[in-house]
Parts: structure tokens; C-alpha cells; sequence
């Protein structure tokens, strides 16, 4: 009898022919596309990203936070500081932003982190609020009204677009694989862990405190760089825009629906959410009621959302991080002893 | 000298208003480890109720109370049955998403319902009225009436907790739900009546907030951000504390606002983040 430990799976294999297929073509997209197509796969990419950090926050370290809005705004108004009072290139400051993020959720989880489960969620929105206000009441920032970024009106209009399309396209295929490797990694397997049960993870000698808290601070960057991005795209900024609970609510909605806990939910939800938009954007409130409403009713319904009906109804994994067990007796060749490790 | 006794004055009487924000979150919380994010927008809907009330009836919205709590109370013990109950259990992401999810559904309810324009309730007449402590110190009636009747309710809360076979079952399901559901005791009802008691309490805070200040359907979540200041500045527990901890938000934010009118609410998170660094289990913990 022989043992082997499947990491990778059909679907991964041909998703990644796919996959880099696809981006051949998004990334060839500012040579034959649409200006205002570049500018929703912007926002895409940033919502897409976003979602996935929180989803490794939240789905796979079991960190539910609803405060994340507050390294989105850090990282987006890093970006105007960075190219407007400090003369940066615009386009080097996005991921300075995300390095600027990352150093500013040290204090706030140093603070935070006194605080468990649901409180914990409540103190990073007020923490959220905290730099909103301060960033409100310093008028070098433009106070409440914000400001707009004077730095790429250096740069053509066609060269601007292009260049942040690609950046996006970037950080959104970086926040994918990241996640991806982190969870096939061993640090994967103790974030979840942790997530299962913290008391048995401990008895595993896992660190649960800096386990937490780098999975924090890998989250905070990304949104930091999914915010400089989506101001880069905006080219205006006001403390409202940039420390909205709205991006969190989104966030929570794409993850939910599509899927928590795996890595093709946040995708299956971000183009759910685009659809939906699209549809039901002349409604207003009632869409958002509407949003709300799903977002409850899968959660008390189908928790594992969207992905998680599908993954388990066909077992299929694009981005497989388990790691699956054969057992191969001489005669039988097939699934009757496969064992699957939750992912 | 005058001027500051006179802003610490004017917040503690706000830490009143802010002690009836809190109360439910921490009975809700204590009861049932369920932190629920759709607590302010609960105030503020409950806020439009008493308006609605006062319009159809020509009740002032004191007396509106008296249709306003019986409906909460059912909407409340109706919302934990018919709802978060099924959040309840383990993990602590349902409940939190769950609560999220429906402070949404409020606020553009009521944005649908009611637009976007600020609302206020009127009492007649003593919400102005006022008399001086000495010099430059003005204490309003209206005010004073609030802390009284969140000193009242705190002691209301307490005894009841203390003394009461409901609240007996209240402490035991808070130590150990399962040992309660082995003594033959209904945990789903007990949640759904510990909901309804908090949103009694939610009503009656939020006719208080309408007559002091305007709102709106989007100001729910500032009044869950005072009321978990509150619950986190006064340390787990107790309601005493959620008292103490809503005076000190309220003195925070008057200092705040005292020294630059941008300031007011900073300052109430900033006092809130000093407790959270120098003594995270808030300033008058007790377990039991």
C-alpha cells in the first residue's frame, strides 16, 4: 500500500492555463479597450483584493474585523501625501501606501487586540473612526472635504490609465497568490488551525499572538495598496470616501455570498457584486436592502456561500491548500480511501 | 473655572443619554456573548417609531412610550427568535455578520421610508427649560430627567439580575448555557425575552436621543460606537459600569468639544483607546 499527498488538483491545473490565459488578455486590454472599461477593472481589482485580504483575515484566521476601511483610507491618503507634499512619482507611492498601512496596523493592533471576538470587530471600526476624524481635522489633508491629487497631472492621460490598470491587474493577482502560497504554506496550516480551535493550536506550539498579528498586518498592507490604487483611479479623496463602513459592508457581502474560507469565493463574489450593481443601480436604497438581506440569508442559511455549495457538491478547487491523502491498496486505485484535511 | 465645572456638568448629563445607549448592548451581551452592530441603528429606528407614534396619535413622545416599548419589546423577542438565534453557537463570525447585515437593512429602510432629512422629537416646552447652579453653571431639566432615568433603569436592571428568577436565569445561561438547557430552562425564549428587554430599554433611549438632537437614518453607527465605548470604558459585567463608563464618554466628548467643536467625538474615542491601553478591562470590571 503506498501514500501519497495530493497538493494540486485537475482544476488547479487547467485554472492555471486559464488563468494565465485570461490575463494575457486583460493585461493586453489599454491597447484595444475602452478607457471606462480599464476604469471598472480598476475598481474590480481593488474590491477583488480587498475582499481577499479580508477574507484571510476573517475566513481563514477566524479575525473578524470591521474596521479594515481604516488601512484602505491610511493607504489612500499615503498615496496623495506621498505624491503631492513629498513629490513622489504617483505610481511608486502605491506601494509605499501599502508599506504605510502595514506600519500603522503595529499601534492599532497592539490596541485592538485587547479586545476579543465581537468586541474586537466593534474596536477596529472605532479605531477606523479615530483616523477618520483626525485626518478631518487637519486641514493640510483638506479637512472633511478632502482633496485632489495635483501629482498626475504631470503624466498624459493615456499613460496615467494604462499604468494604474496594470498596477491593479498586479495587486490583484498578487492579493490572489499571496493568500494562495500563505495557506499552502505552513504558517497556512497555523492560521487555520488557530482559526478551528486556538486552545488546540496552542498545544501545537503554534504562536497564536504573532500568528494573529502578522496575518493582520499582511491584510492591513493589501487594503493599504487596494486604497492608494482605488484613489489613484479616483484622483480625489475626502476622509467620507476614504474610512467608509460602506467598503466594509461590500467587502462582508462579497465574501459572504461568494464563499468564506476559500480563495475563489472572494472572486465568484466581487463579479456577483459587479452584476448585481449593475442591475440594480438605479434603486438606490432598496439595493442595498436587497444586498443586506442576501447577505443574511446566507449566512444563516448557506454559511459557506456560493464556492463552498460548489466545492463541496463537485469537489472542485482551483486553489486546492488542503492537502489530500491517498491511501492506494494494490487493487484499489480510487477515491474509497481518500481523506480529506478541512482546507 | 466656572466655564469647565459647567462642561463636565454638561457631560455627565450626556454620559446619561449614552448609559441608556449602552445598557442593552451590555444586557445583550452579557446574556448571550452576541455583540450586536445593528444596536445603534435599533436606537434610531426605534427614534422614527416614537415619531410615527406622535404623529398618528397627537401623544407627546413620553407618553408615546406606552406603544412604543410593548412593539419593540415584541420586535425584539420576535427579531431573536425568528433570527439570531440561529447565529448563536460557536463561531463568532455569524452573529457579528448577521447583526451587520441588518444594520444595513434599517438604515436604508428608514432612508427609504423617512429620506435622508433629519427628524427631531418635540416635548413642549422642557427641553428648554432650565435652572442655575450658581454662576455661569445652567443645568438643563431635560437633561437631569435622563440621567435620572438611566440611574433608575441601571437599578432597575440590577435588582432585577440580582433578585428575580429571570434574571437568575439570565446569570446562569450567561456562566454555562448547556448546564441552564440541562435544568429544563428554555434557552431560545430567554434569549428572545433578553432581546425584548433590551429593546425596551432601546426605545426609551431613543425618544430621549430624538427630543435632545436631530437624527437621521444613517446615525446608527455612532450611537453603537458611544455604547460600546461605554460597555468597554465601564468594563465588562456590570451595569453600574456601563453607567460609569457612559459619564465618562460624555465628559470626554464635552471637554472635547469645550476646547474645538471638530474635537467632541475624537476626543470620546480617544478616551476610550486610553482605557483600552491602560486598563483593557475597562475602569469598574466585575465578573460573576
Amino acid at each position: 500500500m503506498s501514500v501519497t499527498v495530493e497538493r494540486s488538483t485537475r482544476a488547479s491545473r487547467i485554472g492555471a492555463v486559464a488563468g494565465t490565459a485570461s490575463l494575457v488578455v486583460l493585461g493586453s486590454l489599454p491597447w484595444w479597450g475602452d478607457s471606462s472599461w480599464m476604469r471598472a477593472i480598476v475598481e474590480f481589482a481593488c474590491l477583488l483584493a480587498l475582499a481577499q485580504m479580508w477574507n484571510l483575515l476573517a475566513g481563514y484566521g477566524g479575525v473578524v474585523s470591521i474596521g479594515q476601511q481604516a488601512f484602505l483610507g491610511l493607504g489612500g491618503y499615503a498615496l496623495f501625501v506621498l505624491a503631492d507634499h513629498a513629490h513622489i512619482n504617483p505610481f511608486v507611492c502605491v506601494p509605499l501606501a501599502g508599506l504605510i498601512a502595514a506600519a500603522a496596523a503595529f499601534p492599532t493592533a497592539w490596541i485592538v487586540f485587547r479586545l476579543r471576538g465581537g468586541y474586537f470587530a466593534v474596536g477596529t471600526w472605532a479605531v477606523a473612526e479615530v483616523y477618520r476624524l483626525l485626518i478631518a481635522n487637519a486641514s493640510f489633508l483638506g479637512g472633511g472635504s478632502g482633496k485632489s491629487l495635483a501629482a498626475v497631472r504631470g503624466f498624459s492621460k493615456a499613460v496615467r490609465e494604462s499604468t494604474t490598470y496594470w498596477l491593479a491587474l498586479a495587486v490583484a493577482v498578487a492579493a490572489v497568490l499571496v493568500v494562495y502560497l500563505l495557506l499552502r504554506s505552513r504558517h497556512g496550516l497555523a492560521l487555520t488551525s488557530i482559526r478551528d480551535s486556538e486552545r488546540a493550536a496552542a498545544s501545537q506550539g503554534i504562536d497564536i499572538g504573532a500568528t494573529k498579528l502578522w496575518v493582520y498586518i499582511a491584510s492591513a498592507a493589501g487594503c493599504g495598496l487596494a486604497g492608494a490604487l482605488y484613489f489613484l483611479n479616483t484622483v480625489r479623496i475626502s476622509p467620507d470616501a476614504a474610512f467608509n463602513v460602506g467598503w466594509t459592508a461590500n467587502i462582508i457581502f462579497i465574501v459572504v455570498i461568494g464563499g468564506i474560507g476559500t480563495i475563489e469565493g472572494p472572486i465568484v463574489g466581487t463579479l456577483l457584486f459587479f452584476l448585481l450593481r449593475g442591475a440594480l443601480a438605479d434603486y438606490g436604497a432598496t439595493y442595498l436592502i436587497v444586498l443586506g438581506a442576501v447577505a443574511v440569508a446566507v449566512m444563516v442559511k448557506f454559511p459557506r456561500g456560493l464556492w463552498g455549495f460548489v466545492q463541496e457538491r463537485f469537489d472542485l478547487r482551483f486553489f486546492p491548500v488542503q492537502r489530500r491523502i491517498r491511501l492506494e491498496a494494490a487493487e484499489a486505485t480510487e477515491s474509497p480511501g481518500a481523506a480529506n484535511l478541512r482546507p | 473655572m466656572a466655564g469647565w465645572a459647567d462642561t463636565v456638568i454638561q457631560g455627565v448629563l450626556l454620559g446619561g443619554l449614552y448609559a441608556l445607549f449602552a445598557m442593552g448592548l451590555s444586557l445583550i451581551f452579557g446574556v448571550m456573548r452576541l455583540v450586536n452592530i445593528a444596536h445603534g441603528d435599533l436606537i434610531v429606528l426605534a427614534a422614527y417609531l416614537a415619531l410615527v407614534v406622535v404623529d398618528a396619535t397627537g401623544l407627546g413622545p413620553i407618553s408615546a412610550l406606552a406603544v412604543c416599548v410593548p412593539l419593540m419589546f415584541l420586535f425584539g423577542y420576535a427579531l431573536q427568535r425568528g433570527l439570531l438565534n440561529f447565529t448563536l453557537g460557536g463561531d463568532i463570525l455569524p452573529p457579528l455578520l448577521v447583526t451587520f447585515g441588518l444594520s444595513i437593512i434599517i438604515q436604508n429602510g428608514l432612508l427609504e421610508l423617512f429620506s435622508a432629512d433629519p427628524r427631531a422629537l418635540r416635548l413642549g416646552g422642557l427641553e428648554t427649560q432650565s435652572f442655575r447652579l450658581g454662576a455661569g453653571i445652567v443645568v438643563g431639566q431635560f437633561p437631569l430627567l435622563v440621567l435620572g432615568v438611566a440611574i433608575a433603569l441601571t437599578v432597575g436592571i440590577e435588582l432585577l439580575f440580582a433578585y428575580t428568577p429571570l434574571g437568575r436565569a439570565f446569570r446562569a445561561t450567561s456562566d454555562d448555557p448547556e448546564a441552564v438547557r440541562l435544568m429544563g430552562v428554555n434557552d431560545r425564549h430567554l434569549y428572545a425575552l433578553a432581546m425584548g428587554i433590551a429593546l425596551t430599554i432601546v426605545s426609551v433611549a431613543a425618544v430621549f436621543y430624538g427630543v435632545r438632537t436631530t437624527f437621521g437614518p444613517s446615525d446608527g453607527p455612532d450611537r453603537l460606537l458611544f455604547a460600546f465605548e461605554s460597555v468597554i470604558i465601564g468594563g465588562l459585567g456590570s451595569f453600574w459600569g456601563t453607567l460609569a463608563g457612559g459619564i465618562v464618554l460624555g465628559i470626554a466628548q464635552a471637554v472635547g468639544f469645550r476646547l474645538d467643536p471638530g474635537w467632541g467625538v475624537l476626543t470620546g474615542h480617544l478616551a476610550f483607546l486610553a482605557v483600552l491601553l491602560f486598563k483593557p478591562s475597562g475602569l469598574f470590571p466585575r465578573t460573576r
